[in-house]
């Protein structure tokens, strides 16, 4: 019996699909596609969600990721903690003509030339822990952790917005069909081809002077509730359009078939059949979408047409520091930084789910957010 | 084929419509103060809101507003009362400061999207692939300002490498160019993180399909393979993508970058249209900014029809 | 690296020995949940000019058999042992470039659904071209293309001319199918592996196309490999027949050993599955109780012994394939009842077929 191959694998023969971009979570050959190794009872059972969670939980990066993101938003909602306790001091409270008087060392937190006290880290007790901000001396830190949750918040619940919004249109067009889904569909198409940052940024703009007005609904132009709704309805299109693609592909499935057979109502086809199979597209936009979402507040409130004073996010932050560009880099580089931080984790975890729920899954919603600059489509 | 293109044209020509209309209402019908102040900017008088009432048409009904308003911006007439600057000739002066720095970043950013995406497909769930992968999710992640501002601190200031700002016409090459690098960089990492992304995920989709399994049991070599049947069959979503990120950048949607390195394009008016809160710019711009849109838009629809034929003659029943 | 100095002797001869050999092929995968054995020792031989079929269920390692001849099934992931010789050449230890020139040429193989398999992007002609020309190419375009042209007509496409320019998406089902076959032809192999070629047809096409593969293996002595999992289209076609089942060939022998003295309980249960003409009706469907065994987890022993109803003691051990009738030592099983008795058990109802458990 010849010796088994050495050549096996060496010459690189195309490598037969891997969606995994993580080696250890499992790679299925050719040959596993043709023997359908799920079939029959020998996998330690579950149904797809307990599979996924296994999947989920051997991808240490992914897992990793989600703590990274999970202790920012902590400390971010910690704010108030830190203010108070550490720094002593508010996000807005301006501090140009004091001095810090520690380690013996007396330094004035704002020099004459403007220039700012740098990093103390724990030098001063937790005092000035980043440094100040420009000529008003102000606790970066603080205005680090107060910003952050802004930036948080507008990110987590534009997101919930957009999820609702876009399941409900994607429900609604991909089974009703017909005129409800033109309409809604060439509605989707006009936002969709409005460049997304231009969209959000006229809107921005606009309802910044002046707030919103809805009737009896009066939201002030410095509420973090504009930049929120705003960066919610722009992102609609990009989720709502593949998940009306996946309801019309689920639409034709025996399942369906048979639930109205059975004299399901249209409402409890939409929730209890529809729905539960779109929730690993869901749960995996949802993630990703965050990230989106704060990349664009960045940009809106870097441009203005975002969070509006007084409140602050890590946009405006970023903004103020810009001017001190050449003098004081750190400004501009810290919030940027925060920023960068949260969403690569975002974004890591993200894919890490979208492996675990489906390492071949057809549909994606890549992580677009890099792009301060507006976008064509974030859905591919 | 014909009747294909009529279609599309068509409906790009209502998707314009739509969008003229939607920045219609956006900048006339919701906001909460007078539109009228708000044209004729921060520093109007009485009289200069009541002539702006006057030449926007904002006495008249409203679809007769729309119609003066249209016709004031397409035919070039829109000054921007802040500036007094022609907003038509503003935004054609900036056109090859803007194609400069969106078609050298697009070299930059579809070549190494497309190095890396390949070979990540290529060894997929091998260490190449994790780093790429690592390295394009944190170029998506990055905001542009953040890595605007590290490129120009250290890059400008602390070591004299390149110049700090300005766009320098392509009539001194050597200054044209060194004065895009930095802003060529800062944007084309941000997509090339991701276009790679696309292209690994596209092909390792196609490289599970049947037909590949059939190329190859022809016989035929990996190499053909890969880039004949895999690499030719993975392009769509790319190109699609690629024609929509185009069409934005174009249209003057690089605000952002454009206004870092100081390159007096459309981005770089549209940043600054924003920032004084000029009103008839921000408009006009946000059409021409669809108006490039829906043109890629089209424009990637027919090239889709070109790469696929089942698009442009129709399945047949089979 | 090639085939070792003894055989190479014999490379160009196919009159001595068999054409295709296959001895003790295992194929096994890493999966993400555990290693599975697709193929366990499968050894089989093809003659030139044969028909040979393997029947089995999903998952019974048919496919991964038919793909690991070619060396489809050579990754990273999968652990290949065993020997595959055509005309004498040791296959297995061949490079990946060395094979690129067996397939296609020498050994041709079609699968199961002729939509998905043709590149949708380029024409049916084009792709047939391509594999005319990847094996020679000082073969010039527009001579491979009239040879494309034949082809096509050769496997009965009206209007080939026409046809050849056509895009996969605007054939039928059987057309494509038919297509396919043509490429496969192209470079007049020795041995076709035709891989449920009729499954994702229509029952009226299906007939047709093993109508085809039979003219095709008559008039040109292609030997043909028939990977199916339906009896009656082996019925059609094959000489011999091998019967698998997780990941092992239960029984093999000629078509008339397999159907008409079945010495395997379930080639029995296929055969009483079948609906036929010629014999009484059943009370109702008979099936074989139970499913397919997990690759992941095979039982021990006798790997069929959960759903078989005749199962006794010795099943825990695992029966040899061997040829267990005197007369007949082509004809081998792996069931340890005796021939007497699996007479007597296979017959249910004035039929062959399989009891359910008690």
């Amino acid at each position: 019996m010849p010796p088994e191959s050495e050549k096996q694998g060496t010459e690189a023969p195309i490598p037969t699909g891997t969606g995994a971009s993580d080696a250890g979570s499992g790679i299925e050959s050719d040959g596993a596609r043709v023997i359908d190794a799920d079939a029959g009872d020998g996998r330690q059972g579950g149904g797809p969600w307990a599979i996924a969670w296994r999947r989920l939980r051997r991808n240490k990066v992914a897992l990793f990721s989600l703590a990274v993101f999970l202790l920012i938003c902590i400390c971010c909602l910690l704010a108030p903690v830190w203010a108070n306790h550490v720094a002593d001091t508010g996000p807005n409270t301006t501090h140009t003509l004091e001095k810090l008087h520690e380690g013996g060392e007396v330094k004035e937190v704002v020099e004459p030339s403007g220039k700012a006290i740098g990093p103390q880290w724990f030098a001063a007790g937790g005092k000035f822990f980043l440094g100040a901000d420009g000529h008003l001396g102000r606790d970066e830190m603080v205005r680090l952790l107060y910003g952050g949750r802004s930036s948080l918040f507008i990110g987590i619940v534009a997101a919930i917005i957009t999820t609702i919004l876009a399941v409900i249109f994607g429900l609604l067009s991909g089974y009703y069909g017909g005129f409800t889904d033109t309409v809604i569909s060439r509605i989707m198409d006009v936002v969709w081809a409005f460049p997304v940052v231009l969209l959000a940024l006229s809107l921005g703009i606009v309802l910044a002077v002046g707030g919103l007005v809805i009737g009896p609904i009066h939201v002030k132009q410095s509420s973090l509730w504009i930049p929120t709704l705003i960066i919610g309805f722009v992102y609609t299109p990009y989720m709502a359009r593949p998940l009306r693609g996946e309801v019309l592909a689920l639409r034709e499935k025996e399942f369906i078939e048979a639930a109205v057979a059975q004299g399901a109502g249209t409402t409890r086809i939409l929730f209890v059949e529809l729905l539960p199979n779109l929730m690993s597209t869901i749960i995996v936009f949802f993630t990703l979408n965050i990230a989106n979402n704060m990349l664009l507040e960045a940009v809106l409130s870097y441009l203005g047409a975002g969070v509006q004073p007084p409140s602050s996010s890590w946009g405006t932050m970023i903004s103020e520091g810009f001017g001190a560009l050449y003098s004081q880099p750190l400004l501009t580089i810290i919030p940027g930084t925060a920023i960068l931080l949260t969403v690569l984790s975002v974004n890591v975890f993200g894919d890490g789910l979208r492996d675990a729920l489906d390492p071949k899954s057809k549909v994606r919603f890549e992580a677009r957010a890099g792009t301060a600059e507006p976008e064509g489509s974030a859905a591919v | 084929m014909l009747r294909f293109i009529v279609r599309r044209l068509f409906g790009a020509i209502a998707v314009l419509f739509a969008i003229s209309v939607l920045v219609f209402l956006i900048f006339n019908v919701v906001p909460a103060t007078n539109p009228a102040q708000r044209i004729a900017g921060k520093n109007a008088t009485p009289q200069l809101i009541e002539n702006v009432e006057e030449e926007w048409g904002f006495n008249k009904s409203l679809p007769e507003q729309y119609w003066t308003q249209m016709k004031l911006i397409f035919t070039g007439k829109v000054v921007s009362y802040n500036s007094h600057v022609n907003v038509d000739t503003r935004i054609r002066e900036g056109i090859p400061a803007t194609a400069s720095l969106c078609i050298g970043a697009a070299i930059i950013w579809l070549s190494f999207g497309f190095l890396f995406g390949f070979l990540s497909a290529v060894r997929a769930g091998g260490f190449t692939d994790r780093a790429l992968t690592a390295l394009a999710l944190t170029g998506i992640s990055m905001p542009v300002f953040w890595l605007a501002s590290i490129l120009l601190y250290y890059l400008t200031y602390k070591i004299e490498l390149f110049p700090a700002s300005g766009y320098e016409p392509l009539s001194d090459p050597g200054k044209w160019f060194s004065h895009l690098i930095l802003p060529w960089v800062s944007l084309a990492i941000l997509y090339a993180g991701f276009y790679s992304r696309v292209l690994r995920s596209s092909m390792l989709d196609v490289m599970n399909e049947d037909y590949v399994r059939t190329a190859r049991a022809k016989g035929l070599s990996s190499r053909r393979v890969m880039v004949r049947h895999v690499l030719r069959n993975s392009l769509i979503p790319v190109i699609t993508l690629f024609g929509l990120d185009f069409g934005v950048l174009i249209g003057g949607g690089a605000i952002v970058t454009e206004s870092l390195f100081n390159i007096e394009g459309v981005g770089y008016f549209a940043a600054e249209a924003l920032a004084t809160q000029d009103f008839p710019s921000i408009m006009a711009l946000s059409l021409f900014g669809a108006f490039f849109i829906v043109l890629f838009n089209t424009f990637v629809d027919f090239a889709y029809a070109y790469l696929d034929p089942r698009i442009r003659l129709g399945t047949s029943a089979t | 690296m090639s085939a070792t100095p003894e055989t190479s002797a014999i490379r160009a001869d196919a009159s001595g020995g068999p054409l295709l050999a296959v001895e003790d092929l295992r194929v096994g995968f890493a999966t993400e949940d555990g290693r599975v054995q697709a193929v366990d020792g499968v050894t089989f031989e093809l003659e030139p000019g044969e028909v040979l079929a393997i029947v089995g269920e999903s998952g019974s390692g048919k496919s991964v058999t038919a793909q690991t001849i070619i060396g489809l099934t050579r990754s990273p992931n999968s652990h290949i042992e065993g020997s595959v010789r055509l005309s004498g050449e040791e296959l297995t230890t061949q490079s990946e470039s060395e094979l690129q020139k067996v397939r296609g040429s020498k050994i041709a193989m079609i699968f199961q659904d002729p939509m998905t398999s043709l590149n949708p992007v380029y024409s049916v002609g084009k792709q047939i071209v391509e594999a005319i020309r990847a094996h020679d190419s000082s073969v010039k375009k527009s001579k491979a293309r009239e040879q494309a042209i034949e082809l096509l007509g050769a496997v009965g496409i009206p209007d080939a001319e026409r046809r050849v320019d056509d895009y996969p998406h605007e054939f039928s089902g059987g057309m494509r199918q038919r297509a396919m076959i043509a490429m496969g032809l192209a470079l007049e192999p020795s041995v076709l592996i035709a891989d449920e070629p009729t499954t994702a047809l229509d029952v009226t096409i299906q007939a047709q196309i093993l109508h085809l593969i039979q003219d095709l293996n008559r008039s040109r002595g292609l030997a043909t490999i028939l990977i199916t999992h339906d009896l009656g289209v082996v019925a059609e076609v094959a000489d011999r027949v091998l019967v698998m089942y997780g990941g092992k060939v239960v029984e093999q022998g000629t078509l008339d050993d397999i159907f008409y003295d079945p010495q395997h309980p379930y080639t029995w249960g296929l055969l009483g599955s079948l609906t036929r003409l010629d014999q009484p009706r059943p009370h109702r469907l008979p099936q074989i109780s139970g499913a397919p065994p997990s690759l992941l987890n095979l039982p021990k022993g006798c790997a069929f012994r959960p759903r078989c109803p005749h199962e006794f003691g010795k099943c825990k051990e695992v029966p040899g394939l061997d040829a267990r009738l005197s007369e007949d030592p082509g004809h081998r099983d792996r069931c340890w009842l005796q021939p007497e008795q699996k007479r007597k058990l296979r017959e249910i109802e004035g039929r062959i077929g399989l009891e359910e458990p008690a």
